[in-house]
């Protein structure tokens, strides 16, 4: 494939009902009212020279290169600022508008470096396209005038560089930042002549508020905002289209090469889920991908205190497949068992669940999206009848109430985020219920109506006082609830109750009643209200019953099955939602189909040849439990790192540690490989072909941008192991894999190879009813038929505060790291990030004598560890924050058993704690546990 | 201390809180169908063990649950 090219059509598409015919240069064309006459002119072919304009941005009217004459007008407008009429002739080459250009662009070189043939935007250039297109062919002015030749180049940021020299001062990077990022760091400095771009107040780039999305520097038509990358290796020559592997957005790039090395990452604006914008990590982070810590041959070792010792391909395979029916063979079939990831495609997870089910012989197959969304699955099955979120991303643009409960999408799900802002910029209204005052609560141009500061772990209370507003002040949407629902009066009654009202449950959320009724009633009240979630709701002891209870609310007002409203769940890891769907869970097989259903199973079985079990299995937790008890002794890992993102690590560590055989496939030895025998190196995103699923349910393909670095594809592995076990599996290439999905998912029926190649993407549910996916879900009845309301009542969780440990510790992720940062920790983003801090509040922080920056310990009942503090009133009193990115840290050593009544999910968002001032000597909890000793390879 | 209570106990304690909504014997059913739900047979045969040992501390509900769970033939030893 040769380099991709979007068209770019200069303004914005304005959708609309009705049409408006012009003719330019003798060509008519119908265009949607309020379009630009240099939309209309590159959607009738012409395309009309210009600088300051592309179609990602609102036209800006200020390089006066894009101008035009139209009959019966005055004057030369300028065609990205002039809406079309109808009727209008416009003339786009005239002696006239010929002349303009040529003196326009004469200006811009006067005072541009002569350097093409030694710049790196040579080629990719638009001033040196636009001075051909409009034939300039000297420069007047000459070269020798005051000019900004001189100004220094800001290289503070990892990824790209800026040089001033180069810039035209079309402020395309300033609006991109803006209009598109919506984070405003960057700015026209000064006026006239001494207009720059300014990232803040006269800082770097990389002290600015800049977030480095990359959208200033896809906006840049010059080489002033550059890829380091292109500065370094030249120019790329080709283009593969794949999806990121990163948060749950799932955004497509064009991967560009050169012959084979990876240049850069271009986000994509054909991608369904991202349309051309991107986020520091999907942009610029893929370095691990060939990072030297990268692991590329198969290990073996007897005794996890036994060096590694490299093997072939064959030997691995034999050793897993040998000593796993060994296991077997001694303690019974169900001793064994494997964890899918949600970072692999589906593909993958499929055949790993497959061989699980099938050549294991049992159901002791889970995925790590227990330990984040399980109790999405739980909560949405029950109430609306499918494990999955309701909308597609773009219905954030209809939304007039969005309201954000446990996420920071900012941070965790930024290009999501960005839509988010456009809409709020537009006159939506937000509602934040979280415990910290995460960056959406106020913002460049985002003020939200209420934020809801509620004490962690009380949820369930809050959704249920909203509920009490609604239910007692008659905001219910009668005719939706009596049309479309069941079990409503049980439900109402319930929520009804006096102990139930925001009086009564203040004193326990810590919310003021007042605020609470406000954001209920503008939840109720608004045309189209939405609520998007994260693991502030489901990593709780009541996570399934919050999910429930947000259900029930958007039932109850009718804000389910139409554009801007619905539940959405924002998925933390890039293929959640397609692990889950892939029959990871232990009770179900694809599709969320329990595997006690007689006639579910038997297709399965008809299928692979195998009798299967209708006994749920093991979940992550219970694993640990049963290793620790002796009855689980085998244990495939398939790209997750247990032993430092799973809660209580000592406990995990024990489990790990009491296993025969644990087998890793990851791309690094991370934490879980310390307890390995074996290790199979696995391939990056950029070396798959398959699919993975985003959090609205958008099955996205990802092409191999190169073989793997390893000999094995990750679904051929997995092939080859049950094979050794003695159940036959082969493949020759993923599209099979989702053949056999399609064959045995009615969700999946319509979905292949090459229906995602001719769309792009398409969402679940893809079948006969909808050949084309399904956008929104649940429109005219709900996938169970009626949406079940249910009754949420409020359980405390079991963590308590004592005045021993009186702080509660609550974890997230910060935006240039990601998850337990095996990946991001390999790549420039630890700019941003170096180390795990923790936010405590400066009452909290005086109290105990601590000042910004000190080293402190914190502990829970079940163990401690040391970190840096980072004074914040983000945080209310009583409330620390942490990330869990780095292993040295050990966040999770913290952490504790508690998890979600239903699912098992962890309670990582309350754990009760101490913190105080650490020794010196003292050391981190991952150096006690041994994390960077490694065994060395032989 | 909590971290001593047998895990299956705490789970099962948990899902009787969180179903204590529910009526009189629909609640045991409720926890019953939950645990077959979700539970792997050797979890249930644990829980089974505790209540026909009488452990200290298990919701009374959860008690009239394990009358309604029967063993699998599938827990193994251990």
């Amino acid at each position: 494939m040769t380099l991709l090219k979007e068209p770019d059509f200069g303004t914005p598409e304005r959708p609309g009902g009705a049409t408006v015919t012009v003719e330019v240069d003798g060509l008519p064309v119908t265009v949607p009212e309020g379009t630009s006459v240099m939309r209309a002119a590159a959607q009738a072919g012409i395309d009309i020279p210009k600088l300051c304009a592309t179609d990602s941005l609102e036209p800006f009217g200020s390089c006066r290169l894009c101008v035009v004459e139209i009959d019966g007008r005055r004057g030369t407008p300028a065609s990205c600022t002039t809406p079309v009429a109808d009727g209008m002739c416009v003339r786009t080459q005239t002696p006239k508008v010929e002349k303009l250009r040529q003196g326009v662009m004469e200006l811009y070189i006067s005072d541009h470096p002569l350097d093409c043939l030694t710049c790196s935007a040579n080629g990719d250039c638009e001033l040196q396209d636009m001075a051909g297109v409009v034939g300039l062919r000297q420069v007047r002015y000459g070269y020798e005038g005051e000019n900004h030749l001189d100004a220094a180049p800001d290289l503070s940021n990892p990824y790209f560089d800026f040089n001033p020299a180069k810039c035209i001062v079309c402020s395309r990077c300033v609006r991109a930042c803006g209009e598109v990022q919506g984070t405003f760091a960057l700015t026209i400095e000064g006026r006239g002549f001494d207009s720059k771009v300014s990232p803040g107040a006269g800082e770097s780039f990389l002290d600015s508020e800049c977030v480095s999305c990359g959208a200033c520097v896809q906006a840049c038509p010059t080489a002033t905002l550059q890829e380091r990358s292109v500065v370094e290796l030249g120019m790329p020559s080709r283009s593969v289209v794949t999806t990121c592997a990163y948060c749950g957005v799932g955004c497509s790039f064009k991967a560009e090469l050169r012959g084979d090395e990876l240049v850069r990452m271009v986000p994509h604006k054909d991608g369904g889920a991202n349309e051309g914008h991107s986020c520091v990590k999907g942009r610029f982070a893929f370095g691990y991908a060939t990072h030297p810590d990268r692991k590329l041959k198969p290990m073996v070792r007897e005794k996890t205190t036994d060096p590694w010792r490299e093997v072939e391909w064959d030997e691995a395979i034999r050793t897993v497949a040998e000593k796993m029916r060994a296991i077997q063979d001694a303690y019974g079939p169900s001793s064994i068992g494997a964890i899918s990831s949600s970072r692999c495609t589906n593909e993958e997870v499929y055949v790993v669940q497959k061989m699980v089910r099938a050549a294991f012989g049992n159901n002791n197959v889970d995925t790590c999206a227990r330990v984040c969304h399980s109790p999405t699955g739980y909560g949405l099955k029950q109430t609306f009848g499918e494990s999955a979120g309701t909308q597609d991303f773009r219905s954030v643009a209809k939304a007039d109430l969005i309201m954000v409960i446990g996420a920071n999408p900012t941070d965790g799900h930024p290009v999501f985020a960005s839509r988010m802002k456009k809409r709020l910029r537009e006159g939506a209204q937000l509602v934040v219920v979280d415990p910290r005052r995460i960056d959406l609560v106020r913002s460049p141009h985002i003020q939200a109506a209420h934020h809801l500061q509620l004490k962690p772990s009380t949820n369930v209370a809050v959704i249920n006082a909203m509920a009490h507003v609604v239910v007692t002040e008659d905001l219910v949407d009668r005719s939706f609830v009596d049309a479309r629902c069941e079990g409503f009066d049980d439900w109402a009654r319930f929520v009804a109750l006096p102990e139930n009202s925001p009086e009564a449950t203040e004193p326990v959320t810590g919310v003021p009643a007042e605020e609470l009724r406000a954001a209920a009633r503008l939840y109720a009240q608004a045309p189209n209200a939405a609520i998007y979630y994260g693991l502030g709701v489901t990593e709780h002891s009541q996570g399934s019953t919050m999910v429930m209870g947000m259900a029930n609310l958007a039932m109850a007002c009718g804000n389910i099955g139409r554009d801007g409203v619905g539940v959405n769940p924002l998925r933390g890891q890039n293929n959640v939602q397609g692990s889950c769907d892939m029959g990871s869970f232990p009770h179900e097989f694809t599709g969320y189909r329990h595997v006690s259903d007689d006639a579910v199973r038997t297709v399965f079985e008809e299928l692979w040849g195998r009798s299967l079990l209708p006994e749920p299995g093991l979940r992550i937790p219970n694993m640990f439990d049963a290793a620790i008890d002796g009855s689980f002794r085998g244990l495939f890992v398939h790209g997750e790192d247990i032993a430092q993102s799973d809660p209580n690590l000592q406990h995990v560590s024990a489990a790990l540690a009491a296993m025969d055989l644990v087998v890793v496939q990851d791309l690094f030895l991370n934490e879980t490989a310390r307890f390995a025998h074996v290790f199979l190196p696995g391939a990056s995103f950029l070396e798959k072909d398959g699919t993975f699923t985003n959090a609205e349910r958008r099955i996205n393909r990802v092409r191999a941008v190169m073989k793997p670095k390893t000999g094995k594809h990750e679904w051929q592995i997995v092939s080859e192991i049950a094979t050794a076990m003695g159940y036959p599996m082969a493949y020759d290439h993923p599209s099979q894999i989702m053949d056999e999905i399609a064959q045995v998912t009615p969700t999946f029926k319509g979905v292949s190879f090459e229906l995602l190649d001719k769309l792009g993407s398409v969402q679940w549910p893809c079948n006969d009813e909808a050949p084309q996916g399904t956008p929104t879900m649940h429109v005219d009845a709900f996938v169970r038929g009626k949406g079940k309301f249910v009754v949420t009542a409020y359980v405390p969780t079991d963590e308590r505060t004592t005045s021993r440990y009186p702080l509660v510790l609550t974890t997230g992720r910060i935006l240039s790291q990601y998850n337990v940062g095996a990946q991001t920790r390999r790549t420039g983003n630890v700019a941003w990030h170096p180390e795990d801090l923790l936010e405590l509040h400066p009452l909290d922080a005086e109290n105990r004598g601590i000042t910004d920056g000190d080293l402190v310990t914190l502990a829970s009942r079940v163990g401690s560890t040391t970190l840096r503090a980072r004074i914040s009133d983000r945080m209310p009193p009583g409330v620390v924050y942490t990330t869990f990115h780095h292993p040295v840290t050990g966040a999770n050593v913290v952490t504790t058993e508690n998890s979600d009544w239903a699912t098992n999910c962890p309670e990582y968002k309350v754990t009760a704690v101490q913190v105080g001032l650490a020794h010196p000597l003292e050391r981190h909890a991952g150096e006690s546990l041994g994390t960077e000793r490694l065994a060395a390879v032989d | 201390m909590a971290a001593a209570v047998p895990s299956e106990q705490r789970m099962a304690n948990q899902i009787a809180a969180n179903l204590r909504h529910v009526p009189g014997d629909e609640a045991a059913e409720a926890i019953a169908g939950h645990i077959r739900r979700f539970w792997d047979p050797r979890m249930r045969a644990r829980l089974l063990e505790l209540v026909e040992t009488g452990a200290d501390g298990l919701d009374p509900v959860v008690v009239a649950a394990a009358g309604l769970l029967t063993r699998s033939r599938e827990a193994p030893a251990g």
